[in-house]
């Protein structure tokens, strides 16, 4: 099991750069996720940590060495492909097998491991199969068998479980989590499914247009979003965004929105301009002495809580309110906003503006 | 009521299909089957008109094919007591002897050693540089490509009398070498092109697992590869050597003698003794044979590789 720190990481495909100047660490024994939407980096990024591809510059140490420049086979690290990559021309048994077969272990050992990893994962009856006709979760599971078979540093997942059905994915997710668990080696978890990434995630890198836009733990980086991009890729419904002109100086607790004064954390910098206020969906209440006004546009029902769509002079808001509040489409209602939750962010570069509450949060980020 | 269906042909029209393919079919072996049929007849039922169709089946030509005779007068024959073998009996009808073997069986080896031999060497070096041009950064790629295409756009024959003089500069005219060379040159922009198809249809994850599971780029290569483009391999190779085996006009211009093939010797068997046709038939079936056992024993893979990529499972 190993630390893997990434330093200053770059990749550049010709003139496209794919990943720009990386830093983060994953510790040990961690579960960390690298999370984007596609053609963020997030991949390219794993696929250097994997030694797939050579970066352009930058530094991967695995246990304090640098591997940047190794080629894959000496990393002592193991993959999961999106697409299994399980090899088809060989049997359940032989593919697990194949990695210690590179290592020239002994048959009788071999036979021992790709039988306690078989019963591991639940597979031991289908070790004499082809792969070929495998479902799709048990390819899942013959990929994982070949991945820990080896013992290696880390795991390495692109997607793992991209290619599974919905219903089976979620069962799958807790498998590997509880996997995870249970031999605690250190996995980078590629996904671009923000529900996959809270849901398994010891930390997340949030990436996006190859620049990491955040770094830290998930309730962090839901609760505090460093950036516009990352309060609105995390969060479903998204942080709703609230434009307005204003000024802010260190030490203010409000904002004003159109003359009506918002009370925020305590600022810890100036700004002013063009900024946003950004709300999560669940930090909105229906208040009706709030001086901040909204017309219902629709509510959408989800059991025990809704989503209402409210028209507001600062455009479209989104609220997740209890279901036993009944709303009617037409209605002019008061909003209130959880005070300590909010966060503004400067409109012209995305970033958030420092405050008593994300401070520290985003003081080493 | 037999329901209507757009994707299941109806039994007219597998009927129309089935008469149409047999149709086909009889169309196509009809030469075949005659050359066959020849290749048992005596030279008198080869041209007779009208042609036999049931004719006495002998091996006359087979014998004819694989010996030289000489004539001699009916005193020797008495001379020369009782044929010893039945080959023997055969050409003695004729008041001929057998006077030593041909050369087709020397012509037919060189057919092999060269047709095989540039298939390997076509099928070797264009899987080679097939993998190299699909998964690597090749400088120039795409003009190399069509370079290595560009030497199929006339016919081989355009550049004959270059190579006749290149050949015999560098002696390599009427030698094994020069042929399989040659033919291997030929065929290797085909076998580069469709072996390039086929590689690019391997997942580029099936490598990278091995490089990962602790394989060097060239185990990868060998191990998950190769066994994976067996069928691509298969089907080049058939083409390969079906153009290499059947070759006649470079055989003809640059061989006469240690490494003539079998296709430029045919015709000469009509020469030896009057018109020979069930000789010239005897030897064009067997030149058939290696061929049509090469494509039958690949014929699984041919099938699966002419479609391969074509639809994705």
């Amino acid at each position: 099991m190993a630390e893997i720190a990434i330093r200053d990481l770059r990749k550049e495909f010709g003139a496209f750069t794919a990943v720009k100047s990386s830093t983060f660490t994953i510790g040990d024994g961690e579960f960390f996720m690298l999370l984007g939407p596609s053609g963020c980096g997030k991949t390219t990024t794993l696929r250097m940590i994997a030694g797939l591809e050579l970066p352009s510059g930058g530094e991967i140490r695995i246990d304090g060495e640098d591997v940047a420049n190794r080629p894959a086979s000496q990393r002592d690290i193991a993959f999961v492909f999106q697409m299994f990559a399980l090899y088809p021309h060989m049997n359940v048994r032989r593919n697990i097998a194949y990695p210690l077969a590179s290592q020239g272990m002994p048959r009788d050992q071999i036979r021992a491991r790709v039988d306690e990893v078989a019963r591991i994962l639940g597979i031991s009856n289908m070790l004499d199969r082809p792969v070929g006709g495998l479902s799709g979760g048990d390819r899942q599971r013959v990929a994982l068998g070949r991945a820990i078979v080896r013992q290696p540093k880390a795991f390495l997942m692109d997607e793992p479980l991209g290619a599974l059905d919905a219903e089976f994915r979620e069962h799958m997710a807790e498998e590997l989590r509880a996997l995870h668990d249970r031999i605690g080696a250190t996995t980078v978890y590629v996904t671009h499914d923000q529900l996959e990434a809270m849901q398994m995630g010891d930390k997340i890198v949030v990436m996006n247009h190859g620049v990491v836009e955040q770094f830290g733990l998930p309730q962090d980086i839901y609760d505090w979003p460093a950036t516009m991009f990352v309060a609105d890729f995390i969060g479903s419904p998204a942080m709703n965004f609230l434009p307005f002109n204003g000024t802010v100086t260190p030490g203010a607790e409000s904002v004003s929105l159109d003359g009506i004064s918002v009370r925020v954390p305590m600022q810890r910098a100036a700004a002013s301009g063009r900024l946003v206020l950004g709300v999560r969906p669940e930090h909105v209440t229906l208040d009706d002495a709030a001086p901040y006004r909204g017309r219902v546009e629709a509510a959408e029902y989800l059991g025990t809580t809704q989503i209402v769509t409210l028209d507001t002079a600062q455009g479209s808001l989104k609220a997740r309110i209890p279901s036993s509040r009944a709303v009617r489409v037409g209605e002019h209602v008061g909003l209130a906003f959880t005070p300590g939750t909010l966060t503004l962010f400067d409109a012209d570069n995305g970033q958030a503006l420092l405050s008593e509450g994300n401070e520290r949060v985003l003081a080493h980020g | 009521m037999s329901g209507y269906s757009v994707t299941e042909a109806s039994p007219r029209q597998k009927t129309i299909a089935a008469v149409l393919v047999m149709t086909y079919t009889l169309i196509t072996l009809m030469p075949l089957v005659w050359i066959i049929a020849t290749g048992f007849k005596t030279p008198a039922d080869a041209i007779s008109y009208p042609p036999k169709v049931i004719f006495e089946p002998t091996l006359e030509g087979y014998v004819n094919l694989f010996t030289t005779r000489t004539r001699v007068t009916q005193e020797q024959l008495q001379a020369m007591g009782p044929p010893q073998t039945w080959y023997d009996a055969i050409v003695r009808q004729y008041d001929m002897v057998i006077a030593g073997p041909s050369r087709y069986g020397e012509r037919f080896l060189n057919s092999v050693i060269i047709g095989f031999g540039s298939t390997f060497l076509s099928v070797f070096l264009g899987t080679l540089a097939a993998y190299a041009f699909s998964r690597f950064k090749v400088p120039l790629k795409d003009d190399l490509l069509f370079f290595i295409l560009s030497t199929r756009m006339m016919p081989p024959i355009a550049v004959a009398i270059p190579i006749f003089l290149m050949y015999r500069t560098l002696g390599l005219s009427d030698t094994h070498l020069g042929m399989i060379l040659l033919y291997t040159a030929v065929n290797l922009s085909l076998s580069v092109w469709l072996l390039k198809g086929f590689i690019d249809e391997i997942p580029r994850e099936y490598e990278e697992a091995a490089l990962i599971d602790g394989y060097t780029r060239f185990q990868a290569f060998v191990k998950v590869v190769l066994p994976q483009a067996s069928t691509g391999i298969a089907a080049t190779a058939v083409f390969c050597l079906i153009f290499a085996w059947n070759e006649y006009a470079f055989a003809v211009l640059l061989t006469s003698g240690t490494a003539q093939t079998a296709p430029p010797f045919i015709p000469t068997i009509i020469g030896v003794g009057g018109q020979d046709w069930p000789a010239v038939a005897a030897g064009a079936t067997l030149f058939l044979l290696p061929v049509m056992v090469f494509t039958i024993l690949l014929r699984k893979h041919l099938l699966r590789g002419i479609t391969f990529g074509a639809v994705r499972k």
